[in-house]
C-alpha cells in the first residue's frame, strides 16, 4: 500500500469578497481520501478556513445543491475548464488544483456568480408550452419515440451556463442570446402545441443575435449533459430562414 | 382593496405546482400575487434529483386508481389516513395528462403514448417516466409554466432568500413571513394572506443522505418552534440502492430494478436463512450469484417495497456477512439488459443514473454490476396537516410535498413522491390557500407595521446572537457528529437503549453548539452564519425523529425494532404528533387516530401477491 496516510490535496481558490473588490488567490491543503471531489474540498475549506501558510481566512462562498450534476448550481472553473464541482474528481486533476468562478457572469462573492440572465432569456423566447389551462381535459398529443428522444436531449439542459462560458461570441452584457436559450426555443418550437408560438420565438432569436453564432461549437463540446447544441442552433437557423422567407412573401 | 398575497416557500414540484394553480385561478382578475421564496433558483430545486418516475394507474394492464390506492396504503403499512390517499390516486391520471400537455418528454411507446414501467410494491407497470431524470423533467415543466405567469406579473420570485419564520397577528392568524436575502443578508418582512411551506425533506439531520444541500429542515423546524405539529417523524425512508460519497450519497433509482435490474451477492450455501414456514435454506450456491430478493420474495422479486429491500440488504451484509469482498455493498446489476437488449435501449430508460454512476465511480455499469448500499432518502413524516385542506394547525399556514406527512404512512412506494408533491401543491394546498386568503376578514397588507417589525427584530437579534458566539466548537464538526449519531442509531435497525443514548447525545450537542465560533463575521453572502442557523434547528428536528422512534414499541414499515419485531395495530396504529415545548425545548408526543374506513388493515406479506383489500367504497 502506498503512503496514503500523509497524502494531501493542494488547491487554490480565487477569492473575491465583494463584486467590486480585487480578486486574489488563497492556497489550501487538506488530507487526501479516496473519491474526493471539488465540493468536498470546499466543504473541508469551510470546516477549517486556514491557508497553507497558516493564515485564518473566511470560508469561500460557493453555490452547490444536488451534488450529482443534475441541478447546474456548482458550475465553476476547475483547472481552467468550466464544469460542475460535484463531478470534478480530485484524483483525476493535476495539483495544485485551481478553482475559480465562471468568468463571464458577474461575481457575487468568491465562487458564486449571478446567472439570472439565463432565466431572463428563457422569458424572451417564451420558453413554455402555451397550454389553455390545467383543467382535466385529457391527454396531450401523441409523440413518436424519435421526437421524444430529440426533445428529451434538449430538455436535459440544467441552465448551468457552461455553453455560454465557453462561447467566443457570448457575453453577459452583449446582445447574443447564446446557445442555451436557442436550444430551448427549438425545444418548444418542435412540440406540436409549442409550435403555435414558433414565429414569436424565432423573431426573438433573430432580434437577439441568432446570426452572431460563429459555429465554433465550443458549446456542444463542454455541455455536461451532451445536449446537441450544434444541431439545435442549425435547426434554429433553418426555422429563422423559413420565418424570414414567409415574412418576405407575406405568408403566415 | 389591495391585492391578495400568497407566500410560497420552496420552488420544487409542490411549490411550483401551487404557484401555477394560484396564478391560473387569478389570471383573469389579477387580484392575487404569488411571492415565491427559494434558497436556490427554483429550477435548481431538489426535485431534479427524483429519477425513476411518477405513478398513475392506466387501464392498459388491468390497473386501476383503486389498485394504486390499495398498493399505497398496504405499502405504507396502514399508517395513513385513507381519504387523502384515495383522492390522490384518483387524480393521478389527470396529473400525468396535464404534464403530457405541458410538453414533458415522457418516454413513449411505438404508437406515441406514454410508456410505463414497474416500480416497487406493485405488480402493475404504473410509472410514467422521462429517462431516469423524471423529477427534473416534471420540475422544468412546472418551472416553464410559472415563468410564463411571472412574465405576466402574477408571480414574483425571491430566489436566494431563506424563509426564517411566519408572522402572526393578535388573533394568531398568519399575516406574513420573515425571510433573509442570502447575498445582502437583509432580514425582511413580507405580508402574506396565506403561506404555503413546500420545503422538502429533512436529509440534513443525517449529515449525508440522498437529499440536496437545500434540504436543511430550517423552515419546518422554525414553524414547529412557532407551534406547528409535526407528525410521524420517526418514519424515515432508507433507500436500498445508493452509492457513497463524502459530500452526499447518490441515489441509483429503483427504476433500474423496474427495467429488470437484479440485486445479488455471491452465494454461500454454508450460510442459512429461515423462510416464512420456518425452514432453513442455504444462501445460494457456491460461485453463483444469489439473487436474494428474487428467492425470498417470489411474487415481487427485486421490486419489493424499499423498507423490505433495505432490511434484506442490511441482513445480507451484516448478518450473513455476504457483502462484496466483505465490504458493506451488494450488486445492482443492469449489465445483462445491455447485453440482451443493447446499450441504446438501456440508455433510453436509465441513462441519467448510469452516467452518474460512471462519473462518480469510474466504472461503466453497462458492463460491470454496480456496487450499492442503502442511504437515507425520504421522510414519510412531516408537518401535520388537515386531511382536506393541507393547512397546518397554524391558521393560514399550509404545507405541501415532502414536508407534509399525509400520503405515505410508514413506508413510501417509489414514484409516489412526485405524485404527492404535485397533487398537494396543484390540487389541495394551492387552491385552498387561495380560498383561505380571499375569505379572511383582515388583509395581511393592513397588518400594523409594528407587528411585522417585531418579528424581523426577533429574527435579526437571533442572527446577531449566532454571529457573536464564541468558543472552541466548530458547527461543521458538530453537524458531522449529529449525522453519524443519527445514521448509526435511527435508520434501518433501532433499539431503545441506543435511542435513549442518542437523545442524551443530541442534548449534549445542543449545549456545545452555543460554544461555537462562526469563521465569518461579515454581512455579504456569509454562508457560515447561515450554516450555523440551519444546524441550530437540526438538533430539534433530530429529537422529534428519535423521540417518536423511542416511544413506538413495534415494527412497522421503515421503523424496525428487533425488540418488538411485529406490527402492533392494537396499540400503535396511530399517528405520532410532536409539539414543541418552549420551556424544555423538547418535543411533547401525543397520538391521533387514523382513518382506516376504506381498506381494513391486513398483514403485509410480499412473498405472495397482495389481494386488494375489501373496500367499503
Amino acid at each position: 500500500m502506498s503512503d496514503t496516510k500523509n497524502k494531501t490535496v493542494k488547491f487554490k481558490i480565487k477569492r473575491q469578497i465583494t463584486p467590486d473588490s480585487e480578486a486574489y488567490w488563497e492556497e489550501f491543503e487538506v488530507p487526501w481520501k479516496p473519491s474526493l471531489n471539488i465540493v468536498t474540498l470546499l466543504m473541508a475549506q469551510h470546516e477549517n478556513p486556514t491557508t497553507t501558510s497558516g493564515h485564518k481566512t473566511t470560508p469561500a462562498t460557493y453555490d452547490a445543491n444536488c451534488l450529482e450534476e443534475v441541478c447546474g448550481s456548482c458550475t465553476m472553473i476547475v483547472n481552467g475548464k468550466v464544469r460542475q464541482a460535484c463531478t470534478a474528481l480530485v484524483d483525476k486533476l493535476e495539483q495544485p488544483i485551481t478553482i475559480e468562478p465562471m468568468r463571464k457572469f458577474p461575481v457575487v462573492r468568491d465562487l458564486k456568480v449571478d446567472r439570472q440572465r439565463m432565466f431572463e432569456s428563457l422569458k424572451w423566447v417564451e420558453g413554455w408550452i402555451p397550454i389553455d389551462n390545467t383543467a382535466p381535459i385529457g391527454k396531450g398529443p401523441n409523440i413518436s419515440p424519435e421526437k421524444q428522444e430529440f426533445a428529451y436531449n434538449l430538455s436535459r439542459c440544467m441552465t448551468c451556463g457552461s455553453c455560454l462560458e465557453s462561447c467566443p461570441q457570448w457575453s453577459a452584457d452583449e446582445s447574443f442570446i447564446g446557445p442555451q436559450a436557442i436550444a430551448q426555443a427549438v425545444l418548444f418550437n418542435t412540440h406540436p402545441t409549442g409550435k403555435a408560438k414558433e414565429s414569436d420565438r424565432v423573431e426573438a432569436l433573430i432580434n437577439n443575435g441568432l446570426n452572431v453564432c460563429g459555429n465554433a461549437q465550443n458549446c456542444a463540446a463542454v455541455c455536461p449533459k451532451e445536449v446537441d447544441l450544434v444541431a439545435a442552433i442549425s435547426e434554429a437557423n433553418w426555422q429563422a430562414t423559413k420565418h424570414v422567407t414567409k415574412k418576405f412573401f407575406g405568408v403566415r | 382593496m389591495s391585492k391578495t398575497k400568497i407566500a410560497i416557500i420552496g420552488g420544487g414540484l409542490a411549490g411550483l405546482a401551487a404557484a401555477m394553480k394560484i396564478a391560473e385561478e387569478s389570471s383573469a382578475t389579477k387580484d392575487c400575487l404569488v411571492q415565491m421564496f427559494s434558497i436556490v433558483p427554483v429550477k435548481r430545486s431538489h426535485s431534479v434529483c427524483a429519477q425513476g418516475g411518477i405513478n398513475a394507474a392506466n387501464n392498459t394492464t388491468g390497473d386501476s386508481p383503486h389498485q394504486h390506492f390499495d398498493d399505497t396504503v398496504y405499502g405504507g403499512d396502514f399508517l395513513a389516513n385513507q381519504g387523502p390517499i384515495k383522492r390522490m390516486c384518483d387524480e393521478a391520471p389527470n396529473i400525468i395528462n396535464l404534464f403530457d400537455r405541458m410538453g414533458v418528454p415522457f418516454n413513449r411507446t411505438n404508437e406515441g403514448n406514454i410508456d410505463r414501467r414497474r416500480f416497487g410494491g406493485t405488480l402493475h407497470p404504473r410509472t410514467a417516466y422521462a429517462g431516469a431524470t423524471t423529477g427534473q423533467q416534471l420540475l422544468y415543466g412546472l418551472d416553464e409554466q410559472v415563468r410564463r405567469y411571472e412574465s405576466q406579473g402574477l408571480v414574483e420570485k425571491y430566489e436566494g432568500w431563506e424563509y426564517l419564520s411566519t408572522i402572526f397577528n393578535e388573533n394568531n392568524q398568519c399575516c406574513g413571513i420573515v425571510a433573509q436575502n442570502l447575498t445582502t443578508m437583509e432580514v425582511k418582512a413580507f405580508p402574506a394572506d396565506a403561506v404555503i411551506l413546500a420545503t422538502g425533506g429533512p436529509g440534513a439531520v443525517y449529515g449525508r443522505s440522498t437529499n440536496s444541500v437545500s434540504n436543511n429542515g430550517l423552515a419546518v423546524t422554525s414553524l414547529y418552534h412557532q407551534g406547528a405539529k409535526y407528525a410521524n417523524g420517526e418514519f424515515i425512508q432508507v433507500h436500498p440502492t445508493a452509492i457513497g460519497g463524502d459530500d452526499k450519497l447518490r441515489l441509483m433509482s429503483e427504476s433500474a430494478r423496474g427495467e429488470g435490474g437484479r440485486v445479488w451477492v455471491w452465494g454461500d450455501p454454508n450460510k442459512k436463512w429461515i423462510d416464512n414456514d420456518g425452514n432453513e435454506r442455504p444462501c445460494g450456491e457456491k460461485g453463483k450469484p444469489w439473487y436474494f430478493l428474487e428467492e425470498k420474495y417470489p411474487a415481487y422479486g427485486n421490486l419489493v417495497p424499499r423498507d423490505i429491500a433495505t432490511r434484506e440488504i442490511f441482513k445480507v451484509v451484516y448478518e450473513y456477512k455476504l457483502g462484496i469482498e466483505g465490504r458493506p455493498f451488494v450488486h445492482l446489476d443492469v449489465s445483462h439488459i445491455a447485453r440482451e437488449k443493447g446499450i441504446e435501449y438501456l440508455d433510453r430508460k436509465l441513462k441519467g443514473i448510469l452516467e452518474i454512476y460512471e462519473k462518480f465511480k469510474g466504472v461503466d455499469p453497462h458492463e460491470v454490476p454496480m456496487e450499492i448500499f442503502p442511504a437515507v432518502h425520504y421522510s414519510m413524516g412531516g408537518l401535520w396537516v388537515d386531511d382536506n385542506t393541507q393547512m397546518t394547525n397554524l391558521d393560514g399556514v399550509f404545507a405541501a410535498g415532502e414536508c407534509d406527512y399525509q400520503f405515505h404512512g410508514a413506508n413510501r412506494l417509489g414514484a409516489n413522491s412526485l405524485l404527492s408533491c404535485v397533487y398537494t401543491g396543484l390540487m389541495v394546498a394551492g387552491p385552498e390557500a387561495l380560498k383561505y386568503a380571499k375569505s379572511r376578514n383582515v388583509q395581511a397588507e393592513d397588518t400594523p407595521s409594528k407587528v411585522l417589525e417585531a418579528e424581523v427584530k426577533r429574527q435579526q437579534e437571533f442572527l446577531d446572537k449566532l454571529i457573536n458566539m464564541s468558543g472552541p466548537e466548530n458547527p461543521r464538526k458538530l453537524h458531522h457528529e449529529l449525522g453519524e449519531l443519527m445514521t448509526a442509531n435511527v435508520t434501518i435497525v433501532r433499539n431503545n437503549e441506543d435511542l435513549e443514548k442518542t437523545i442524551n447525545k443530541i442534548d449534549d450537542l445542543k449545549g456545545r453548539f452555543w460554544n461555537s465560533t462562526i469563521p465569518d463575521k461579515g454581512n455579504w453572502a456569509n454562508q457560515s452564519v447561515r450554516y450555523a442557523h440551519q444546524l441550530y434547528y437540526l438538533f430539534d428536528l433530530a429529537e422529534i425523529i428519535v423521540q417518536g422512534a423511542l416511544n413506538r414499541n413495534e415494527s412497522r414499515g421503515a421503523h424496525y425494532k428487533p425488540e418488538f419485531p411485529e406490527r402492533n395495530d392494537e396499540e400503535w396504529l396511530k399517528t405520532t404528533i410532536a409539539s414543541y415545548d418552549k420551556s424544555t425545548g423538547k418535543p411533547i408526543i401525543s397520538y391521533e387516530e387514523i382513518d382506516k374506513s376504506l381498506i381494513p388493515p391486513r398483514k403485509r406479506d410480499y412473498t405472495k401477491k397482495s389481494v386488494v383489500g375489501a373496500s367499503k367504497n
